[in-house]
């Protein structure tokens, strides 16, 4: 019998895929334990898209396995995972621009609701009352990323960094035990990458682990605590920041002879 | 006053109370079957919008569905002589079948790929309709279709019909209202806005589209099966490719992704060609012109369109008053 804290949020053993002729991830594995920020860097073509595409059930893994909490994640779509308990951003923001900024984060507490057609036809009590609570949930979380007071205007309306935040608050609403990030920092500035930074510790304190892909090596070598080097689909060294920025190999990659903040 | 058509439940009651007097004053047999008309296409056309407009789905071939619902219900009533309502249950069951059957592989394609499924989906079902002759009368039609009746009283006048096609209406457009404000609509205009942000915020997108596509024909089924009982004549012209067409157009002419964008849709494009009956050859002609207007400087439809060009009205006096 397994003791639950004990294990790793996610597993990853030997996972292998290929698109056609290339070999986007080779034999990757990895283990990261409960409330840890993990950083997964590398350069461009590294596979840490792929890999979050697998572990979020968008394709198939071609070979071995990713376990969540123990149970393997095989086969299961998107929706599935999500269910289970892992939420995800995207690297080019994904919102759901004809919506509101409320709305957006309203239809991330999808898995953990259940209206349907009928109960919404027919406004049965018990569907209204689910959706108060929706509505309040997702008031609530607008609060915790900060963009309550823009609740009714059109997410296409935000500034581009604070549709990165709302994406964040989304995947949030889904209650998930751990969230993937794609380039958060990604276009955003010196402070906005600092707010998010400061954002990501505060979702760890809620007990969420988090795993980050980032060329943003500020904001990387930061607030994670352990990160997990890739180049060409494989892994190439894993271990605590300062580890990584005095490994030669890593260095010799991707990170260069600069030195780092 | 205007604050209170933002609640739905007034929208709908302030139109259920203009359509119920409505009669009283056009008591012209002519223009009461033209709001018959109007009500069956708004019917149709909230249906299909729920699909193409927010859900994102393309259907070129929905007059099938609404012909599964007609001749469905004329079959059994005129041939076998069954009750009219359960047969229009009947009818709502069938094309559901039909719908699922179809819309599980063909909602695996997407855009264009979707776009000629349909169209070829709703080509084969017109072509059944012209050659089980034993069945459906073939090209020379169906007759003999009953009309409708609660207890006493029979709808056989447009007076009457009239009534019953809206009560149907509104009903399906107060659902649709409904339905679109929910959990189920934030998730089918997700599909629309993101399909992929829509599965990894645990949307189920694959079942949901079947589902909405099914919806869709069920809409279309009972307006089929109200034609058929209103007209007592069917023929498998009404059923096709150009029909399939002027319902897409109903759509995006009202207003995609806006449930009274519908009525609007199907009101114009019903009453355009009685109105435009004067200019006789013509008409075509300016039917394609007003299309081509509207679409270019109206594309989010007329309903969409329509409310912007109100505020920018009530802007630019604002800054000049």
């Amino acid at each position: 019998m397994t003791d639950l804290n004990i294990q790793p949020i996610l597993k990853a053993e030997n996972v292998s895929k290929s698109f056609g002729g290339i070999h986007a991830l080779r034999q990757v594995s990895f283990e990261v334990p409960r409330e840890q920020i993990r950083g997964i860097i590398g350069p461009n073509g590294a596979g840490k898209t792929t890999l979050f595409n697998l572990i979020t059930g968008f394709y198939p893994t071609d070979q071995g396995a990713i376990y969540f909490n123990g149970q393997k994640l095989n086969g299961l779509g998107p929706h599935q995972v999500a269910e289970r308990g892992i939420a995800r951003t995207f690297q080019n923001v994904e919102l759901f621009d004809r919506m509101t900024v409320l709305e957006n984060v309203m239809v991330g507490r999808h898995p953990r609701t259940s209206g349907g057609f009928i109960g919404a036809a027919l406004r049965l009590a018990r569907h209204r009352k689910e959706e108060a609570h929706i509505r309040q949930d997702a008031l609530e979380m607008l609060d915790f990323i900060g963009l309550g007071q823009r609740a009714a205007s059109p997410s296409s309306a935000l500034p581009f960094g604070l549709q990165r935040i709302l994406e964040i608050g989304r995947a949030l609403a889904t209650e998930p035990l751990l969230l993937l990030l794609d380039e958060p920092a990604s276009g955003l500035n010196a402070a906005e990458t600092r707010e998010l930074g400061q954002l990501i510790c505060r979702i760890r304190d809620r007990g969420i682990t988090v795993i980050l892909v980032e060329h943003d090596m500020s904001l990387t070598m930061e607030v994670c605590d352990e990160i997990l080097v890739m180049d060409y689909g494989r892994t190439l060294a894993e271990g605590s920041p300062r580890e990584i920025q005095q490994n030669q190999a890593v260095i010799d990659a991707y990170l260069g002879e600069e030195p780092l903040a | 006053m205007t604050r209170l058509f933002r609640y739905k439940s007034f929208q709908v009651g302030a139109f259920g109370l203009v359509l119920a007097l409505l009669p009283l004053v056009l008591t012209n047999r002519y223009y009461l079957n033209v709001m018959i008309f109007i009500g069956i296409h708004t019917l149709l056309v909230v249906g299909l919008n729920l699909l193409m407009g927010y859900a994102g789905q393309i259907s070129l071939g929905h007059a099938a569905f609404f012909g599964l619902g007609a001749y469905t219900s004329g079959i059994l009533t005129a041939t076998y002589h069954m009750s009219p309502w359960p047969a229009m249950v009947a009818a709502v069951a069938l094309t559901a079948l039909v719908a699922l059957v179809v819309g599980i592989p063909a909602l695996k394609l997407s855009g264009y790929y979707l776009a000629m499924a349909t169209l070829g989906f709703g080509i084969i079902v017109h072509i059944c309709f012209k050659e089980l002759n034993y069945l459906t009368g073939g090209p020379s039609g169906l007759v003999g279709i009953p009309v409708l009746a609660i207890g006493s009283v029979i709808f056989d006048e447009p007076a009457r019909y009239y009534y019953l096609v809206w009560f149907a209406t509104l009903t399906a457009l107060a659902v649709s209202l409904n339905i679109v404000d929910s959990r189920v609509g934030r998730a089918l205009r997700a599909i629309h806005d993101s399909e992929s942000a829509a599965r990894a915020s645990g949307i189920y997108t694959s079942r949901l589209k079947i589902w909405v596509f099914v919806i869709s024909a069920v809409y279309a089924s009972v307006a089929g099966s109200l034609y058929a009982h209103f007209i007592t004549f069917i023929s498998p012209g009404s059923f096709d490719f150009m029909f399939s067409i002027k319902l897409v157009t109903m759509v995006v002419v009202g207003g995609m992704a806006s449930i009274w964008g519908a009525v609007f849709g199907a009101a114009t494009l019903t009453l355009l060609p009685e109105v435009l009956a004067v200019f006789h050859d013509y008409d075509i002609v300016i039917f394609g012109l007003i299309l081509m207007v509207v679409m270019i400087f109206l594309p989010q439809g007329l309903t969409r369109g329509g409310l912007d060009l109100l505020e920018k009205y009530r802007f630019r006096r604002g800054v000049a008053g």
